[in-house]
Formats: structure tokens, sequence, C-alpha cells
């Protein structure tokens, strides 16, 4: 039986007082969202928090999806199925609502949350890749109050980020709604994490790719850019053999590891193929056909 | 900690650790075994109960939790008279070899059908992918939903 080591355990009625929470048990107190990182490996005795403030009571500020002046707000304590029910996902950010139909499992999906994926800093999570393609700003508050982060700059490391730990993610904001984008991923099975996953998001005009956003997840020790193929994307008119090129370069900026889910060669000949797939999809939503 | 919840309609308070998982409380404090815990590794959903109507995996939730909350659990499912529609097309389309997953597939799929009153095979197929089942007995589990969704009222006994 797996049954995580004790633990303190506070719930905050605000953010304020999580963010004064967090300050007074200091860096061994962890914030608990949807649970669902981070309560398995605390029972895989993974991580072993002094304290727990939990913030699901936060619903009413943090749980929200909306559109505010051509930008697109999603609160940290949204789950993964409210990202796949909102309409203006759907509609606007496909990328998001592709990534979504790929994560976990409908119950996970119930629980874990849109904060909890970013600030885990797991490279196999899938939103972070996602909004990196999309070039979103992670708003984080804390005691000297609220700052920006681009989403390239989050991560540090496998599981690290540039959080400070009495600092809390309230959402994450997209500037603006890409012409054509899409998320692809090879899994094993239902429930397991990204074997290899790409998102893509894209503007064409005059018939030429204006500006590309890759991001791929689960091939690195943090999530990553693929800046070699955005820039051989930057400037052409899209068509199969350009989308091969920057597979091909994609495939070399990814850093992949072995594991369970397969051989170095192996993950990058899926980086390969999915940048191609995710390309293909995104032009097509963007209405410019190779 | 002391907690107080509403389970199945009633109110339950006990004293637990705050590391007590959900799946516990329900079946070693509450002793409502129907929730069956099995991997503990968040990934077969036999543990599944509904939190404020959602259905989750209670192996991977404190029950501090759900302090303040509702839970329903497959006892709270069972009306004391009558099968409800989906127990009924368990039934009517032998939806269950061993039983183990049933819990946690009525409970996801009562749910799933609340939201969505007439899915396609694959919404079902999507809708119960986070419920293992060991028999494998899947094409009469998509059945069973099906016969749910297509009967109107509750069947009596
Ligand atoms: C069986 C299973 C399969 C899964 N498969 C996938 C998958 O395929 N792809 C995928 O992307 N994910 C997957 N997940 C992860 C799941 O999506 C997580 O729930 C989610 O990514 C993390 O969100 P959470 O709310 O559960 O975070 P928690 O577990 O609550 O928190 C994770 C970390 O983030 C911190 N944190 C949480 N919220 C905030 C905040 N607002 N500000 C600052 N720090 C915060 C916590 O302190 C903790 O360190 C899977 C999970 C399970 C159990
Ligand atoms: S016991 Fe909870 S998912 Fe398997
Ligand atoms: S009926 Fe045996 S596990 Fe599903």
């Amino acid at each position: 039986m797996q049954v995580p080591a004790r633990f303190d355990y506070e719930v905050a009625a605000s953010v304020e007082e999580a963010i004064r929470l967090l300050e007074r048990h200091g860096p061994e107190a962890r914030l608990l969202a949807g649970g669902h990182s981070l309560i398995p490996m605390m029972k895989l005795r993974l991580a072993f928090p002094e304290t727990l403030i939990d913030i699901h009571e936060l619903d009413g500020e943090l749980r929200y999806i909306r559109e505010e002046d051509g930008a697109l707000e999603i609160g940290a304590l949204a789950r993964h199925q409210d990202v796949l029910d909102s309409e203006v996902v759907r509609e606007r950010y496909p990328i998001l609502w592709d990534a979504e139909t790929m994560i976990a499992d409908p119950l996970v999906r119930n629980m874990g949350t849109v904060g909890g994926s970013l600030a885990h800093g797991d490279p196999a999570e899938d939103l972070p890749a996602a909004f990196m393609a999309l070039g979103c700003e992670v708003v984080a508050r804390g005691p000297g109050g609220e700052r920006t982060i681009p989403i390239d700059e989050l991560q540090t490391g496998p599981f690290e980020t540039v959080l400070d730990p009495a600092e809390i993610i309230v959402g994450a904001r997209i500037l603006r709604a890409p012409q054509g984008s899409a998320y692809t991923k090879v899994k094993r099975r239902t429930g397991d994490y990204a074997s290899a996953a790409i998102g893509v998001a894209l503007n064409i005009s005059d018939g030429e790719i204006r500006d590309a956003g890759i991001g791929m997840c689960a091939v690195g020790g943090q999530t990553l850019r693929a800046r070699g193929a955005e820039e051989i994307l930057e400037g052409q008119r899209p068509n199969m053999e350009l989308y091969k090129r920057a597979g091909e370069r994609a495939a070399e900026e990814s850093e992949p590891s072995e594991d369970a889910r397969g051989p170095v060669e192996y993950k990058r000949d899926l980086v390969k193929v999915l940048v191609v797939r995710a390309l293909e999809k995104a032009v097509e939503r963007a209405g410019g056909g190779a | 900690m002391r907690i107080s919840m509403n389970v199945n309609g009633q109110t339950r308070e006990a004293d637990v650790e705050p590391r007590l998982l959900l799946v516990h409380f329900v079946r070693d404090v509450l002793e409502l075994t129907g929730t069956h815990w099995s991997c503990d590794t968040s990934n077969c959903g036999a543990c599944t109960v509904q939190l404020d109507g959602e259905p989750v995996k209670s192996c991977t939730v404190l029950a501090v939790r759900a302090n303040g909350h509702e839970v329903t659990t497959i006892e709270g499912i069972w009306s004391g008279t009558e099968l409800t529609p989906m127990q009924e097309g368990f039934r009517q389309e032998h939806g269950l070899q061993c039983g183990f997953c049933t819990p946690g597939m009525i409970l996801t799929a009562t749910a799933f059908l609340e939201n969505n009153p007439d899915p396609t095979e694959a919404e079902i197929r999507e809708a119960i992918s986070g419920n293992l089942c060991r028999c494998t007995g899947y094409e009469n589990i998509i059945k069973a939903v099906q016969w749910a969704a297509n009967s109107r009222e509750g069947v009596s006994v």
C-alpha cells in the first residue's frame, strides 16, 4: 500500500493567504492543486513536502477561461476538462484542445489543473509544450506582487522552474490566437505520458508562413522549443518538402533519452513524423493548404 | 484533522491524518467497500468515486480534500428499491464478469450520461478510458452504457 509520508495540511481561502502560508511554512511547503502529479510522487516517496497548502477552494478566483482584449486567459485552477469544454479553445486554440484530448484520461482530467501542469516542470507534461508553441505568458504572484514569466523561461531543468518558493501561478495568458495550430502525440496507451509530442502554432500571410512556434514534449530534460525548425519555416510557402526539413531539424534539436518508451533513435524519428503531421494540420486549419 | 463531508446523502465525520487517501477513508473508516482499490498508481479507475458529481480516482485524492464536499460511492447509486438505468444496463447486457471494475465503471458512466445523454460509441469508449476492465469485457460494458442511454426511466426490479 502506497501512503505519503506525514505532512501538515492547510487550506488557503484566498491567493493572498496562500502566499502568506507559503512564506510562513518556508521552502518545504508545497501548494496542492489537483494533486494528480504531486500525490503520486508523494505516494512513491519521491516528494516529501512538510506542509501542503491546498488551493482547491480558490476556484472562485482562479478557475476561469476567458478572452480579454483579444487575449486568452486561463486561470491556474482551470481543470483539463474545462479546457476541453471551452468553445473559445476549440475554435481559436485547437492546439490546446488537441492536447487535452490526449492528456491522461477523463478521470484525471477532472482533477488535474493548468497551473499544476505548468508549475510541476515535468518535461513529459503536454500543456507546457502547447503553450510554448503559442508563446504564452505565465502570470505568478508572490510576496512582492505579480510578475509575468515568458513560457520559454519558466522551466530551468527537470521538475525545476524559476518560481520562488512563495510564488503561486495565477494563470496563463496568450496574447493572440494563431491562425493555425495543432498538437500531435504518440503514447503507448491511454493514461500514459507521451513517448514524444509536438505542438505547432503559426500564422500565414500572402501564402507564406509569417511566424511559427514549435514546442516539444518528452524529448529532453525540459520542454523544448525547436528554434531552428521554426526559422526554416518562416517566410516560406507551406509544402511537404518544407515540413520534412523542419521535422529533420527539430529531431536534431531534440534531446531524448532512452527509457521504457523507446530508444533515442526511435524518439527522434517520432519528432520528425510528428512535426510533419502537426504542420499539415496547423496549415490546413489556417486555411493556407499546401 | 476533523473532517465532515456528505457521503451518499449522509453527513459523515471523522478525525483523520491529512495523508489518508480518500479511497482508504471510504473503505476502512466508513466501511463502504464497494469502492475498490487496486493499482494504487492512478491508472486503473477501480477506486472511482464521484466528488461533487464528477468521477475521480480516490486513490489520488486526500480524504481532507473532500472536507465540506459531496462524495458518492457505488453504495449511493443504489436507491434501495430500484436499479438505476445504468445498473440495469449492466445486468441486461452482461456488462460485468468478475465485477471488480464495475463500481468504477458505473460511477464514471453515470456521470458521463448526465453530461452527454445521447453519446456515440466512440464517445463512450473515450469516457470509460480511465477505467480498466481486467476481464476485458469492454464490448458489453459499452452495450450496457448504450442500454442506459436508450432507456429513459429507472427500471423496477
Ligand atoms: C495516470 C495519470 C496520467 C497522466 N497523464 C498525463 C499526460 O499524458 N500528459 C500530461 O500533461 N499530464 C498527465 N498527467 C498529469 C496531470 O495532468 C496532472 O494532474 C497535472 O499535470 C498537474 O496538475 P495538478 O493540478 O494535479 O498539480 P498538483 O499535483 O497539485 O501540483 C503539481 C506541482 O505544481 C505545484 N503547483 C500546483 N498548482 C500551482 C500553482 N497554481 N502555482 C504554483 N505551483 C503550483 C504543486 O506544488 C506541485 O509541486 C497524468 C496524471 C496521472 C495521475
Ligand atoms: S486504485 Fe486508484 S486508479 Fe487504481
Ligand atoms: S468485470 Fe472483471 S475487471 Fe471488469
